[in-house]
């Protein structure tokens, strides 16, 4: 039996899902037989993390605060073992632009884009490069804010005057946004457990179908009804191994460890470009990860016991 | 037990399954009901350092406790019994005669048996929707509309038709060309929902010549009508107005009305706590309604009836309503002011004469939902105007609450509001600067943008502001 805090909560937009994400871990670990005090993040985590004298913490948080190596640079400064991937995979999976960076570096796929603070429109006069911008991009357009993991402030540009109001709303959620090539295709998840490094595991994947025109749409993501997922998804061989084979990179370049989610779009020539990794994807019943586990005979006990498995390990490599 | 039984008896549910096991269960209906981006966002309006000028709350920290000690003590001392019992559908009787006693104050006559106490104001509506509503039935509501009707409307599946508002409520012109439209389809409403008074959200009051119309309209073309009535008591300048429930009940008249249901509830002049609202109704429809509200709770809380009719008799229930009254209006004043002047020119707001709310529109391309994620990072939030519409208008329209801040709360709160704004105006202005820009000698949206649906600039505000003294 191990003592395990879960993290939840905090103060991102994403607060909701992160609430229900922890309800559902304490609940396995339970069943695990573990002891579990939840901790709802504020300003006196340290202080009831201390109290609750615990082995392990188990993060449950989404959003910034949570998922960008801030409570895991905490957690690392007090020694205390957790779950899911160390400080610099955080800060670089959590900032989209280091990431596309970190891709495009190491030659894997992903939207070609430009980013830009809040700092270059306001003071250097960067909405004068537009033009360029949208030149070398073409639209539609994909704006969004560099950090939010959801769906949040992301907007569609489809012409020239729907990029100001557009990049407003992004910049209404973080101080770097960026403008990203629309890749039209098949939206997939691949979801990955395991430890950093190469010796993880691609989970089936899954694929989010939207109904309708609910496209990208934040309350989708989380509301049954809205976006079938298919899991696994149909996709003939050769295309579910370059799906796994890039996610596999992204993980290991990235410094991931635990469990992540890599989300891409399967272009319409087969080619999967990446649009984000997600160091701590949800883990509510309609969230993706758990689906993916389940398609691989891992039910969510299972997966939840894995996941802090891998935390004990992981604990040596931080020190 | 070993724990492999433990197990066995609490097998884990994956979310796949949830998800096909629950999906093919839910009504059709379901569809309709959607979570959004705003309810999301509002669950972090809910931290302590946040100034929310987002509820729609009154302040209930103003009730006297000691009172309050004393009434629940006189409760348990004679009716401890009667107050733990169920209750009659209907309501207690002492307290549809206290209801009857509050419309007799704003001069509408009402016999006891006309009127049904409800579980708030929010069951009155849910009711009537019960009654009255098929799915694919149209519901008449103004535009913008109380946002906790939407989902009510969406709910029994109606297709909600939302008729702009000015700064008189209602443009009736509008009411009737959407009424001749639709009887061209063949179709006819199920009834119009409308806040006559100190309008939630926008804060509008409906003119007299517009509430015989309205009345009028409903007689001629026999229309049900929903006067949803939560703050008239709560005014702070300006005279009463006549109900639409007394515009077609006058003095002197022994029947009933034919047309108007109303509601009423104790929420904003007593306790939101107590749920505690009635509804009053054409004998005919007033069956149904509580025949549907047999099957949606048997009869509202009788501890919370036993308290009302202990309150109303304990004393004088104006008192507490003068006090609210005086603390409010100090409240809506210091936001009008501060609104004045720390709102960029590119902002128009209303200017209520009671009630709770301000509604703000801003210029076209700023998104009111994305906004709030911006003023959360300020420890500030209000509503985002689109929960107020059920056909995508008033993304850049909010609605701001004045009751249960402090004044100084709602001072920095606008501050802080009012300091974003201006920001994003500005760096709106940087993006658009290389475009050439028709628009930009206009910066007030045109009458006919689609959010900008209550029209009422804010020189009124300013005007008030300069003939204050200083």
């Amino acid at each position: 039996m191990t003592h395990v805090a879960v993290l939840k909560g905090g103060r991102s937009l994403e607060r909701q899902v992160s609430l229900v994400s922890g309800a559902r871990v304490e609940d396995a670990l339970e069943r695990l037989g573990h002891e579990v005090v939840g901790i709802d993040v504020g300003v006196d985590f340290l202080a009831r993390l201390e109290e609750a004298a615990c082995d392990v913490a188990f993060i449950a948080l989404h959003g910034p605060g949570g998922e960008d190596g801030t409570v895991q640079e905490l957690l690392e400064v007090v020694g205390m073992p957790y779950t899911g991937s160390g400080v610099a995979a955080c800060a670089r999976c959590s900032d989209k632009v280091l990431a596309k960076h970190a891709l495009r570096d190491a030659g894997l796929p992903t939207p070609d884009w430009v980013a830009f603070s809040e700092v270059a429109f306001r003071d250097l006069g960067a909405g004068d490069a537009l033009e360029q911008i949208e030149r070398r991009l073409e639209f539609p357009l994909v704006v969004k804010p560099a950090s939010q993991g959801s769906a949040l402030g992301i907007k569609f540009a489809r012409g020239v005057a729907d990029v100001p109001a557009a990049l407003l709303a992004a910049l209404s959620y973080d101080r770097k946004v960026l403008l990203e090539r629309y890749v039209k295709g098949r939206e997939l998840a691949v979801s990955i457990l395991g430890p950093a490094g190469r010796g993880a595991q691609a989970l089936p994947i899954v694929e989010a179908v939207p109904r309708g025109q609910d496209f990208y749409d934040f309350a989708a993501r989380y509301d049954i009804g809205r976006t079938t997922f298919e899991c696994p998804a149909r996709l003939d061989e050769a295309l579910a191994e370059r799906a796994h084979e890039v996610a596999l990179a992204a993980y290991a370049l990235l410094g991931c460890a635990g469990f992540a989610r890599v989300d891409m779009i399967l272009a319409e020539d087969g080619d999967p470009q990446i649009l984000e990794v997600n160091p701590i994807p949800g883990l509510t019943g309609t969230s993706l990860l758990p689906q993916a586990a389940d398609a691989a005979g891992v039910d969510f006990d299972q997966l939840i016991a894995r996941i802090l498995e891998l935390a004990a390990t992981q604990s040596l490599q931080h020190s | 037990m070993s724990s492999t039984d433990d197990e066995r008896r609490r097998p884990s549910r994956s979310a796949a399954h949830e998800l096909e096991r629950y999906e093919a269960l839910f009504a059709t209906r379901t569809g309709r009901m959607r979570s959004s981006v705003m309810r999301d966002l509002m669950a972090v309006t809910e931290r302590p350092e946040v100034i929310s000028l987002a509820g729609g709350l009154p302040d209930t920290s103003m009730f006297d406790a000691e009172l309050f000690g004393s009434l629940m003590a006189d409760i348990a001392a004679g009716s401890t019994a009667q107050a733990l019992q169920y209750g009659p559908t209907e309501g207690l009787q002492a307290v549809r005669q206290c209801i009857v006693e509050l419309m007799a104050a704003e001069d509408m006559v009402v016999a006891e048996d006309e009127l049904i106490v409800t579980t708030g104001g929010q069951q009155a509506i849910d009711l009537v929707c019960k009654a009255l509503i098929d799915p694919g039935d149209v519901v008449i509501a103004e535009a913008p509309t109380y946002p906790g009707a939407v989902p009510t409307f969406c709910s029994y599946e109606a297709e909600l038709v939302q008729i702009e508002m000015d700064g008189e409520g209602m443009v009736i012109d509008v009411l009737e060309q959407t009424l001749d439209r639709l009887a061209g389809e063949g179709r006819r409403p199920k009834f119009i929902y409308t806040i006559p008074t100190f309008q939630n959200p926008a804060g509008v009051t409906m003119s007299l010549p517009r509430r015989r119309r309205l009345v009028d309209i409903a007689r001629e073309r026999e229309l049900l009508i929903l006067e949803d009535n939560p703050y008239s008591m709560l005014r702070y300048e300006g005279d009463p107005l006549p109900t639409l429930r007394s515009l077609e009940v006058p003095h002197g008249s022994r029947d009933g009305g034919d047309f108007v249901i109303y509601t009423g509830t104790m929420s904003k002049i007593l306790s939101p706590g107590i749920r505690v609202g009635w509804l009053v109704a054409p004998r005919p429809v007033l069956a149904k309604l509580k025949l549907g509200k047999v099957s949606s709770d048997l009869c509202s809380s009788s501890l919370t009836q036993y308290f009302v009719a202990a309150y109303f008799a304990a004393g004088d229930w104006r008192d507490y309503i003068d006090v609210m009254r005086d603390c409010y209006r100090g409240r809506r004043d210091a936001m009008l002011d501060a609104l004045a002047e720390q709102l960029p020119p590119e902002a128009l707001w209303t200017h209520p004469q009671g009630g709770l709310f301000v509604w703000v529109t801003l210029p076209d391309y700023i998104d009111t939902t994305d906004l709030l994620a911006r003023a959360l990072r300020e420890n500030v939030a209000f509503v985002p105007g689109e929960g107020a519409f059920d056909d995508g208008r008033g993304h850049n329209s909010m609605r701001l609450n004045f009751s249960s801040s402090t004044e100084d709360q709602i001072r920095e709160g606008v501050r802080r509001i009012g300091k974003i704004i201006a920001e994003q105006v500005a760096l709106y202005g940087r993006l658009t600067a290389r475009q050439a820009r028709p628009a930009a000698a206009s910066p007030l949206p045109a009458k006919t943008t689609p959010g900008n649906v209550v029209a009422l600039p804010e020189r009124q505000a300013r005007s008030r502001r300069a003939s204050r003294p200083a």
